[in-house]
Formats: structure tokens, C-alpha cells, sequence
């Protein structure tokens, strides 16, 4: 039914009307302020958007300018978004944790005049670049606390404009007609938003999205998962992410169902229990940290308590998968299942925020097969999609019950895919980009003649399954120098598998082996320590402890194992590993804003590292500059110890990974 | 686009607390002999001094916990004998320990909205019942202290009992009790003491933006020197019980009787 409403609606603020009229006192938007979670309405919601146009308006903004929205999940920010919409203007969101100068490069690459933020922290970041930013006049903030004493002859808190806005539309009986004429005069082949990548690779660019292509895309997907204006979905991931703006902003407005911003980022753990979701999105590296965090306290739990909860996981293991698959499970399995909900499951996707979920996606980078079949073993209905922001997401999703944990599924409702002869895939899709923002000579380098979208990613059709399977990035694939594949992704995600390990970084095209840098993960390691009396003073003296070196050397050693295992990969095993002394930061320019690696800037930066790695050396003196979160630079330098590996025999008996 | 400088400075008003040539005594030992100095209203004033020296006997006897033998304090223009430590309280004096002293039991929450019990009106029978005006008021103070939660950004211990805590949140939350009270004195007992770099910074911001924001005023006693040296209007040193300076950090920090007495010989 949503597909063929919103197929009239062709942009943001007319499906905003839509759900005014449709759905007018279903809940919105939800907040949560002061330790209350306040709602508003679609009714409510679309008088507060009016208003704040007509505030936006009055202040200068008009059609076809950008404005920059920067801040974390906050309602006033996405109504930011639709205000400016409202008006034909683009709201170009940017990732609340850029630094200084990748602020300043997006706001003039997308020449904004006005900026809604969310805090002094972001007002005061923007101020510090704004002799780069001439064209800069306005900027609205949500958050007032700390902005008393500031210059406001060019700073407004957002609740004054979008007050301005609504005795504007009381006073003059036009404004309302004339807001509607402007609704009504956005094209929907004209731009709604501009993304801007996270930049995995060099500086990032501006992705355009149409309405029509964006609410086409989300229709597919909604009607796909069938959501409904019964859903609820926590959004807590990065509103300049893709992902944020298609999962809650686009299938919210589709669907019409509600959106919960949590109280702040640290709270949301919580948050999500409280508001118990129905959609979920979480990056691979969310779920790892909870399941981490869960085996860290039931460590610490009574021995009953451990012993019921490692038995019934155990069952779970066994026929939880194959019981959410609709497969047909001994009676006695699906008894003691019964029995496991009860007791641990149930309980469990309680305190995980998971109870009501009924679709749950994750993606952005590979997931482990044994985490990914927890947490569809305790019931939860984890699926993969594959997407990116050219493609406005989704490319690839899961359907119910054809679910791998290697592969990403089958091309989405209406979605295109081909493989290159080089590997690389490439899609068309409904609500693919329509260019890179000012930047032609980069469309015209991801598009092939034929209409397709270049993603960048190696990957093949699995025989077997009919799904898609990723390998790595198709620039990253190489070959050692006797010839064996190199997909450094792919042994990495083996490594970080393991609860110790956060980050991997594999070396090895072009060069006689395979070496790796490993980066601890502080909270397991750290426990691990407290419970073996393992003392330390720094992130940096317990990544060189040598106890340390001989539990990573023990994964390492499982890795090659794995690696042994399989016929392709045999000859890639790591043969040298070592554990860098800071964590890769996306502050430092190590990690993209999305956290993945940006492994060529790795290799410059670590440059001595990786060469103690080849040349035989046993540690290696290194001295790296480091950005603090409030932007001041400093130097950590250190001395990494280097650790050589035995090498698994091949061919070998296949031996199951534990 | 921040106020300068020069600006906040002028905030600084009239005397709020006078302590005038107190003495206090244990026994046969003397932790204060003769101490005089003042605190104005909105300023922010560091008591400094080696172990022993007499500083935390001097925040107790500022709250009424200690009974000086000997001299005055004026608060509010107010001069008296003794006073209770409630009586302080009422009076709006509220402090944090050099030990964390919360019910390590309670939640977060609970702690700070134990702060508010003073102004709480209603009879403990009304309480108890948690019905019509008792409600009403509880609402008030929860509301009261969710700002403060937002104030200290402590939204996500907000349900935590405060024992499983990190030492440097439980600070937190103690300023956060502190703060509930509404005090026009602050007293902070080594608020930074046993905390990490990243610890202190944050405390510091959050001492710079009580001061600010809510205009309290505020006596802290500190082992860091470079903290007491950014934070601080004025700093009075004491050693062995003894005034030997009061002025500006700058100055105190020329002093050669503090030099010796406090930061070593120099070479």
C-alpha cells in the first residue's frame, strides 16, 4: 500500500504532508530530554517543519543552496533536513566527529551559506575555520548551553528561527499558501541531499540523491522487510551516514513509522532497550562490542549462572539457526530450545535491547560466522545487505530465510548487478546517485557507458547460494610474489574475529609473505589482564606486554590453521605479526569516519614497522604524531617487538576452527 | 567570539565568607594557628598547602564540622560562634570529600537527588505516601536534577549504582549531589585527587562551567599545582596550620616562603 502513495510523492516534504494527513497522531519522532522520552507526531512534526521554513526563508535561504547539517542524532537536526527540503534547498550532512579541516573542506566544496549545528563543540570547530569559509552567514544551533556569551550577530539557536517562522505563518495567511506552492514546485528529479563520503579512499566526495530516486529506493526495501507506520527504529548511527539517512530518515518517511533519537551517544545502549526497536541496523563491529561485553560479564557472573549460560548457548549453537530457518529440528532440540529462551535468550535479547526486532541488518563490513550465526541462534533475524552511497544503500539484501553469513544476498527489488571481467561489480539501481556534487570527471569515472555504477569491490556470484560474495575492495586483491591470492581483507576479518583483536592491517602484494599489525582491543585485553594480574599503566605498555604477544600469537596461529584449511589461501599465511603500540584513529586519518582501515596511508605512516616486518628484524623503533580530540597534536613514540609464526603445513587434514 | 577575559573577571563581587584569625586545635595539636582570608562572591579560590598543612581542618571548619577555639567567621555577613553542618548546608554551603563519600548502593540519580533533601518541603509521611503534592514536588527536584545530569553529561549512569563506578565519575556524580543543593559556597576537597590527565581536564572544565554558568562560588583544595594554577582567582597557601601567602596564582607562585614551604627549594 506504501508503494503506491508514495509513488506520488516524489520528494521528502510531500511525503511529510502525506503522513501529516495519513498518520497524523502516530508518533514521529521521539527524543529523549532530561531522562524523558517526548514524541512528537507526524501532525506535530509537520507544523514544527513548516514553521522552521518559514524561519529559514526569512534568514535567506532559498532554492537549489546548501545547507550544512552537522551534529549527532537530534530531532531539531533532521528537521533541519526537511526544513531546508521544504524549500528546495539541500541539506548536505556532515559527520559530527570531522575534525576542523575536513569540516572546512566539505562546507566549501559544498559552497554552504548556512550551517544548523548541534552544540558549542561544533560552533566553535566551524569557528575556527571560518577565514576558509567566506560564504558562511548563518549557522543554528540546538543546543544552547555554553553559547550565552557568543557573538549572536550571526548565530541563532534553532528554536528561535523556527519561533520566527511560526508567528510569521500566524501574522501573514499567505506564507502557508506560498510554502505549499514551494513544496509543490520541487521536482522530485531534483537534488534532496548531498552525502558525503567517508572517504576510504583520498578526499571525500559528494554523493547527489534525487527525491524520487531516494523514496523509490526506500519503497522497494519497505515493502521488501514490510514495514509499517507500526515500526520503530533507534537512530543511533551517523546522521551524515548513508545508512542513517536511508534506514530511518527515507523508509521513516515511507513507512511512516517512528524514529527514536537517543539521549546522547553513550546512552544508546540503553536507549535501545527502552525504546525497543522493531528495525535495527548495526555495523558488524556494534555487534562484535556487545557480544564482547556480554562474555565479559558473564565471566564475571556466579558458576550457575556461567554454567546455564554456556550450556544453553551451546543449544542454541546447535538448532537455534535451523529453528529461525523454518528447518526441521529433533523434538527434543526444539524442546530444550524452549527451555534456553526462557532461561538465557530471552533474557539476554531483553538486556541487548533485541526483543522486539524483527528485521535486523547489518553490513559495511564482514561478519564473522560464528558471531553472526549468535546472534541469529538466540532468535534475533540478522540478515546482510551490500550497499553503498552511490547506490543510495541497498544493492544486495538477505530475504527471510536464505540467510549466509559469507555471502550478502541476491540483488535487491529492482536492482541491477553485473560483474566485470576484472571482478569488480557493478549495479543500476533505482535509487542510484545521480553524480558526485561539482565533480564530473569523478561521475564519469564510476559510471560505465551502459548506466552501471563501479563499486569498487571484488566479488562473484556464489554457485551454491545464487548470492552475492564479497572478497575485498578489487584494488586491494594482489598476489604474493610466488603467485599465491592476497586478499588482506579477508585474512584480517579472520583475525579480528577474535575478541582481543580490534583491528588488523595485512601486508603481503607484491612482497615474499604475509605480515600483519594488530591492534589490541582494550576492553577484553584489559579484563583479561585484571583477571591474570597482568599490571599496566598504558594502552601502550599492555599492547607490548609479552603476555600479550603470546595470547595474539596463539589467534595468529588459529588463523593459519583456518588459512591452511583452505586450499585457495594456503600459501598466504602470516608469517610475522606485531601489535602497534596506539590505536588506529580516524583523528590521525588511520580509520575512515565509518572506521575502516585506510591501509596506504597505514603503510606511509608505519613505513619503518613494515619494513622491520620484511627485513628480519625483531623490533623496531617507531614515532608517530597523534590528534587529540580537541585538535592539539602531540608524539607517542615507541619500540615494537616483532613475532615470528610457524607456518601450518599444507596440504593438512581440514580441522574445524573452535 | 567569547567574552574576553577582563570581562568574566568582573563577576568577582563583594566578600561572601570571612575567616578571621582562626585557630583549631586538637588536643595538644594545632592544625590551624590564626588563619584570616576571604572569599568573594563568584570567584573561584584555591587553599593549597604540603600534607598537614591544615586545609581540609579549614574546609571543615568553614561547614561547621570543626569548631575553631579561637576567631570568627562571617558568611553572608552573617558572623557566628558554631554551626552545624546542616546549618551550613541550609545556609547554602555544600561540599564534596576528599574520599569519595556517596551510597555506593544507590543509583546515580538517587545520590544527586539526595542532595535536594533539604529542599524538600513536604513532611516524610507525604513522601512516603508519593501522592498529589508530594508528587508534584518530587517532579520539581527530579527536574532539577536531570539539568544537573545534562550539566555533567553523566545521562548514561544515570541507573548505575554509583559503586560500580570509576573513581572519576563517582566525582562527578559527588559534584553532582553538591550541585543539587543549590549552594551560593562550593567547597571541593582534592576533587581531581587519584584521577587521570583526561580526568582532571574534564573536572576542570566542570568546576570552570559551575562557576560560570550557575555563578557559585567556589573554595577547592588541590595537590596539582598546574590545576590550581588554571583554575584559580586567588590562592591562599597554608603550611603547618599557618597562612604564608594569599594572592594570585602568579604571585603565590613568586613567593619564595611557598617555594620553600610548598614546592621545595628550587635548583
Amino acid at each position: 500500500m506504501a508503494s503506491t502513495v508514495a509513488a506520488r510523492a516524489d520528494t521528502f516534504p510531500k511525503l511529510l504532508a502525506r503522513n501529516a494527513r495519513d498518520f497524523a497522531a502516530r508518533p514521529a519522532m521521539r527524543h529523549k530530554d532530561l531522562g524523558i522520552w517526548q514524541t512528537w507526531t507526524w501532525a506535530q512534526t509537520e507544523e514544527i517543519v513548516r514553521a522552521y521554513a518559514v524561519g529559514l526563508s526569512q534568514l535567506g535561504l532559498k532554492r537549489g543552496e546548501t545547507i550544512a547539517i552537522i551534529g549527532s542524532n537530534r530531532p531539531k537536526l533532521y528537521w533541519s533536513i526537511l526544513a531546508a527540503q521544504t524549500l528546495g534547498a539541500v541539506p548536505v550532512p556532515v559527520y559530527a566527529d570531522a575534525v576542523a579541516d575536513e569540516l572546512a573542506y566539505v562546507l566549501k566544496h559544498a559552497d554552504v551559506r548556512f550551517a544548523a549545528v548541534e552544540d558549542q563543540e561544533q560552533v566553535d570547530k566551524i569557528q575556527s575555520v571560518q577565514d576558509r569559509l567566506p560564504r558562511l552567514e548563518w549557522m543554528f544551533y540546538d543546543e544552547p548551553r555554553g553559547l550565552r556569551d557568543y557573538d549572536h550577530s550571526r548565530l541563532r539557536s534553532m528554536e528561535d528561527v523556527i519561533g520566527d517562522g511560526r508567528k510569521a505563518l500566524a501574522t501573514d495567511a499567505k506564507l502557508g499558501a506560498w510554502l505549499d506552492d514551494e513544496i509543490a514546485t520541487t521536482k522530485g528529479a531534483d537534488p534532496s541531499i548531498i552525502l558525503y563520503t567517508s572517504g576510504t579512499t583520498g578526499q571525500s566526495k559528494g554523493v547527489v540523491l534525487s527525491g524520487e530516486r531516494s523514496i523509490a529506493a526506500a519503497t522497494d526495501t519497505v515493502n521488501f522487510d514490510h514495514l509499517d507506520e507500526n515500526d520503530v527504529a533507534l537512530a543511533y548511527l551517523p546522521l551524515a551516514w548513508v545508512g542513517d539517512h536511508y534506514l530511518n530518515f527515507a523508509q521513516g518517511l515511507v513507512a511512516g513509522f517512528c524514529m527514536a533519537c537517543p539521549e546522547n551517544a553513550d546512552t544508546a545502549m540503553a536507549d535501545l532497550r527502552e525504546i525497543g526497536p522493531t528495525f535495527y541496523f548495526a555495523p558488524p563491529r556494534t555487534l562484535e562490542a556487545l557480544l564482547t561485553r556480554v562474555m565479559i560479564r558473564m565471566e564475571d557472573a556466579g558458576a550457575l549462572k556461567r554454567r546455564i549460560f554456556h550450556y544453553f548457548i551451546g543449544v542454541a549453537r546447535q538448532y537455534g539457526e535451523r529453528i529461525l530457518n523454518g528447518e526441521k529440528v529433533p523434538l527434543t532440540g526444539r524442546i530444550l530450545y524452549g527451555i534456553g529462551s526462557l532461561l538465557v535468550y530471552g533474557p539476554l535479547k531483553n538486556v541487548l535491547g533485541f526483543s522486539r526486532v524483527r528485521v535486523a541488518y547489518t553490513a559495511g563490513e564482514a561478519i564473522g560466522p560464528d558471531l553472526f550465526a549468535f546472534y541469529r541462534s538466540i532468535g534475533l533475524n540478522l540478515k546482510q545487505l551490500y550497499g553503498q552511497t552511490e547506490a543510495f544503500l541497498y544493492v544486495t539484501a538477505q530475504p527471510d530465510g536464505a540467510i549466509y553469513s559469507d555471502t550478502v544476498g541476491p540483488a535487491c527489488p529492482n536492482v541491477d548487478i553485473k560483474i566485470a571481467d576484472s571482478g569488480e561489480v557493478l549495479f543500476r539501481s533505482p535509487g542510484m546517485f545521480t553524480g558526485y556534487f561539482r565533480d564530473d570527471a569523478k561521475t564519469a569515472e564510476v559510471m560505465t557507458p551502459d548506466g552501471y555504477v563501479k563499486t569498487g569491490d571484488a566479488g562473484f556470484f556464489d554457485d551454491k547460494t545464487g548470492q552475492l560474495k564479497i572478497i575485498d575492495r578489487a584494488k586491494d586483491v594482489g598476489k604474493l610474489n610466488d603467485g599465491t591470492l592476497f586478499a588482506p581483507k579477508y585474512i584480517e576479518n579472520k583475525l579480528k574475529f577474535f575478541p582481543n583483536i580490534r583491528e588488523a592491517v595485512a601486508y603481503g602484494d607484491g612482497r615474499d609473505f604475509v605480515t600483519v599489525m594488530l591492534n589490541i582491543d582494550l576492553t577484553a585485553v584489559g579484563s583479561w589482564a585484571e583477571r591474570n594480574n597482568v599490571a599496566y599503566a598504558s594502552y601502550q605498555e599492555l599492547a607490548g606486554h609479552p603476555l600479550v604477544y603470546d595470547m595474539l600469537e596463539k589467534n595468529v596461529a588459529e588463523v593459519n590453521r583456518s588459512l591452511a584449511a583452505d586450499k585457495m589461501m594456503a600459501g598466504a599465511q602470516i608469517r610475522r605479526f606485531l601489535v602497534l603500540h596506539k590505536e588506529l584513529d580516524a583523528d590521525d586519518g588511520e580509520l575512515t569516519r565509518t572506521q575502516k582501515v585506510r591501509r596506504g596511508f597505514v603503510a606511509e605512516r608505519y613505513a619503518p614497522l613494515i619494513n622491520a616486518l620484511y627485513d628480519g628484524s625483531t623490533e623496531a623503533d617507531i614515532s608517530t604524531e597523534v590528534t587529540f580530540e580537541d585538535g592539539r597534536k602531540g608524539t607517542i613514540s615507541a619500540r615494537v617487538r616483532i613475532r615470528d609464526m610457524k607456518l601450518e603445513p599444507v596440504p593438512r587434514v581440514r580441522k574445524a576452527a573452535a | 567570539m567569547r567574552a574576553p577575559d577582563s570581562e568574566s573577571k568582573t563577576r568577582v563581587g563583594d566578600v561572601l565568607l570571612a575567616v578571621e584569625d582562626v585557630s583549631l586545635a586538637f588536643g595538644g595539636v594545632k592544625a590551624i594557628s590564626g588563619v584570616s582570608f576571604d572569599i568573594r562572591q563568584g570567584e573561584i579560590r584555591a587553599i593549597i598547602g604540603p600534607n598537614g598543612a591544615g586545609k581540609t581542618s579549614m574546609l571543615n571548619v568553614i561547614n561547621g564540622f570543626y569548631h575553631p577555639q579561637q576567631g570568627r567567621i562571617t558568611f553572608k555577613g552573617a558572623t557566628r560562634a558554631k554551626m552545624r553542618p546542616y546549618e551550613a548546608a541550609a545556609g547554602g554551603i555544600a561540599r564534596t570529600f576528599q574520599n569519595v563519600a556517596l551510597f555506593r548502593g544507590m543509583s546515580a540519580l538517587d545520590n544527586i537527588m539526595a542532595g535536594r533533601t533539604l529542599k524538600m518541603n513536604r513532611s516524610l509521611i507525604w513522601q512516603l505516601l508519593r501522592f498529589g503534592p508530594a508528587m508534584r514536588e518530587e517532579v520539581e527536584h527530579r527536574r532539577f536534577v536531570e539539568e544537573i545530569i545534562d550539566f555533567l553529561k553523566i545521562q548514561e549512569i544515570r541507573r548505575t549504582p554509583v559503586g560500580r563506578l570509576p573513581y572519576g565519575l563517582q566525582k562527578r556524580v559527588e559534584l553532582g549531589r553538591a550541585l543539587a543543593m543549590e549552594p551560593e559556597l562550593l567547597l571541593l576537597d582534592e576533587p581531581m585527587a587519584g584521577m587521570n590527565l583526561e580526568e582532571k581536564e574534564d573536572m576542570s572544565r566542570f568546576i570552570l562551567d559551575v562557576n560560570d554558568y550557575y555563578g557559585t562560588t567556589i573554595a577547592l583544595i588541590e595537590h596539582d599545582m598546574g590545576v590550581v594554577m588554571d583554575l584559580s582567582d586567588r590562592v591562599v597557601v597554608l603550611d603547618h596550620g599557618i597562612k604564608i601567602a594569599d594572592g594570585t596564582p602568579a604571585e603565590v607562585m613568586k613567593d619564595q616562603a611557598v617555594i620553600d614551604a610548598y614546592l621545595g627549594v628550587s635548583h
